[in-house]
């Protein structure tokens, strides 16, 4: 078996008694989209953080592209970042800095690159998620919830990463902007030709932007394979949560009325 | 028994809490305070921390000078040494109060804001972006605050000594009948050069100080908008228990001969 572009195996985080990732194993092939869906509090963003090197797993091993990645510190960390672009859930835009600023970030103070040259960047990137020049000079504070979450796209794939993280990129969207922005991840992520794991919980969204599809739970991924496959996986967990139904074997810590 | 057991769970959180200051201090120093260096960052924080708070330490330094020398006034002519009000309005000026109450009052107007804004960033993945942009949050956010408050501080305190000498003898020559030459003259003559170091080396401290519990509680804050107030509240109440601890310990030690 080939070896992943990014391999998660036996991957444990614990905060204080809770554990969160209880031995999450995990491979994404080179160029493969993978979406992770779970509901909320199992995990999902703790292990993106774990993989960034946020957090520091308990133990198991992050391998990207071959290398372990799980301790990596100065410059060596920082050169492994440089290779990764990620969209917040809720963009994470920086509200000091203008748009433009925003977008040419990781240029300006990760590569050093000279202003200008960062700009005519940005104003591309921009233009790749749909966005005019014009608003390269306005603040975060100043766009609706849909741009804000385009230009958090255009500031992941300005320095063209080879992996990309999107944290649940379609929550708190109406379904039309829900749905342009899958369109132009699935655009940038084939230009690209980047790796990229998202998590979220929308289907519509998991299945437009997915190759394969793993589901997690209590901290365990319980089931992965191909996105075409997922409504035939036989796997009761997954069918519970893809039809959204509140009975079945995933039972929430609500009291029953 | 319960007692007890209240005063030993009091002590061990104490105790960690002191851990964890320790260990990002230690991270502020080593990651914050070496290369590479943000040096536009640092320009703007000397104008946020030291610039911006120039109305506020000058008020509070006049008013004081001229309370002081009301005050020295009143105990001094008890026994006939009205002569001594000048000399006194300076020493107390430069050695304690100019540095102790500009001290405190950055505290509560720049403390709360590296907290706040630092809270802020943390609860909205802004400072996690950050570390996705190849930028490492230490270098960018708290390196160019320490040295900002670190180098504006005694910058300050040398103003609110010089305005605080000036409302005494504002107080002095307008209401309580000195001559102006002659109090100007009393002031040069007895103030030290070490009078006013001592109050200047006491005022860089009181800027790492400030800048250090803004930052740390800052990135520490958890929860949305009440963590953010509860990190405020305690970065500014620390910091000005730590300035005034600071204080005493460093005229006890190091200036008092």
């Amino acid at each position: 078996m080939t070896e992943g572009h990014i391999v998660l195996d036996g991957v444990h985080k614990s905060f204080g008694a809770k554990h969160v990732l209880n031995g999450v194993s995990l491979a994404v092939p080179k160029g493969h989209s993978l979406v992770v869906i779970g509901g909320s509090g199992t995990g999902k963003s703790v292990m993106l953080k774990c993989i960034l090197g946020i957090l520091r797993p308990d133990s198991g091993s992050i391998r990207v592209a071959g290398d372990e990645v799980v301790g990596l510190r100065g410059k060596a960390r920082d050169a492994y970042l440089a290779r990764f672009g990620m969209l917040f859930q809720g963009a994470a835009l920086f509200d000091s800095l203008s748009v433009w600023e925003n977008v040419a970030f990781g240029l300006i103070q990760g590569r050093h690159m000279a202003r200008p040259k960062a700009r005519d960047i940005a104003i591309e990137k921009l233009r790749q998620v749909g966005l005019g020049p014009e608003v390269g000079a306005l603040f975060p504070a100043e766009l609706s919830g849909g741009m804000q979450k385009r230009v958090g796209l255009a500031r992941a794939i300005a320095a063209d990463p080879e992996i990309i993280f999107f944290d649940e990129p379609t929550t708190g969207l109406d379904p039309i902007m829900a749905d342009v922005i899958n369109n132009l991840i699935v655009d940038c992520v084939k230009r690209l030709g980047a790796t990229t794991i998202s998590i979220t919980h929308d289907m519509a969204s998991a299945r437009k932007i997915a190759d394969d599809v793993a589901m997690i739970h209590k901290g365990q991924i319980i089931w992965q394979g191909p996105a075409n496959t997922i409504d035939s996986s036989g796997n009761a967990f997954v069918d519970q949560f893809i039809h959204g139904r509140a009975d079945g074997p995933i039972v929430m810590d609500v009291l029953k009325p | 028994m319960n007692i007890l057991a209240h005063i030993g769970r009091a002590s061990l959180s104490l105790l960690e809490e002191v851990g964890r200051v320790t260990l990002f201090l230690k991270d502020a120093l080593v990651q914050g305070l070496t290369p590479k260096i943000f040096l536009r960052q640092i320009l703007i924080q000397m104008m946020r921390i030291g610039y911006f708070s120039l109305p506020v330490v000058g008020l509070t330094a006049f008013f004081t000078g001229g309370a002081l020398a009301l005050q020295i006034y009143l105990g001094s002519s008890r026994f006939n040494a009205e002569s001594l009000v000048a000399s006194i309005v300076a020493l107390g000026i430069a050695r304690e109060l100019g540095p102790v109450l500009a001290g405190l009052m950055v505290a509560g107007r720049v403390g709360a804001s590296i907290a706040a804004e630092l809270g802020t960033m943390r609860v909205t993945e802004q400072i996690d972006a950050l570390v996705t942009l190849a930028t490492n949050p230490f270098k960018y956010l708290v390196g160019p605050r320490i040295i900002a408050a670190v180098v504006t501080l005694p910058l300050l305190v040398g103003i609110a000594d010089t305005i605080g000498i000036m409302g005494g003898y504002i107080v002095g020559t307008r209401s309580l009948g000195f001559n102006g030459y002659a109090y100007i003259r009393n002031t040069a003559d007895f103030l030290e050069i070490d009078d006013v170091t001592s109050g200047l080396i006491k005022a860089a401290v009181f800027g790492f100080i400030i800048a250090v519990m803004g930052c740390y509680h800052g990135f520490n804050s958890r929860g949305g908008a009440q963590g953010v107030g509860r990190a405020t509240t305690n970065a500014v109440v620390s910091s000005a228990i730590l300035i005034l601890a600071a204080n005493f310990a460093l005229t006890s030690l190091l200036f008092a001969d």
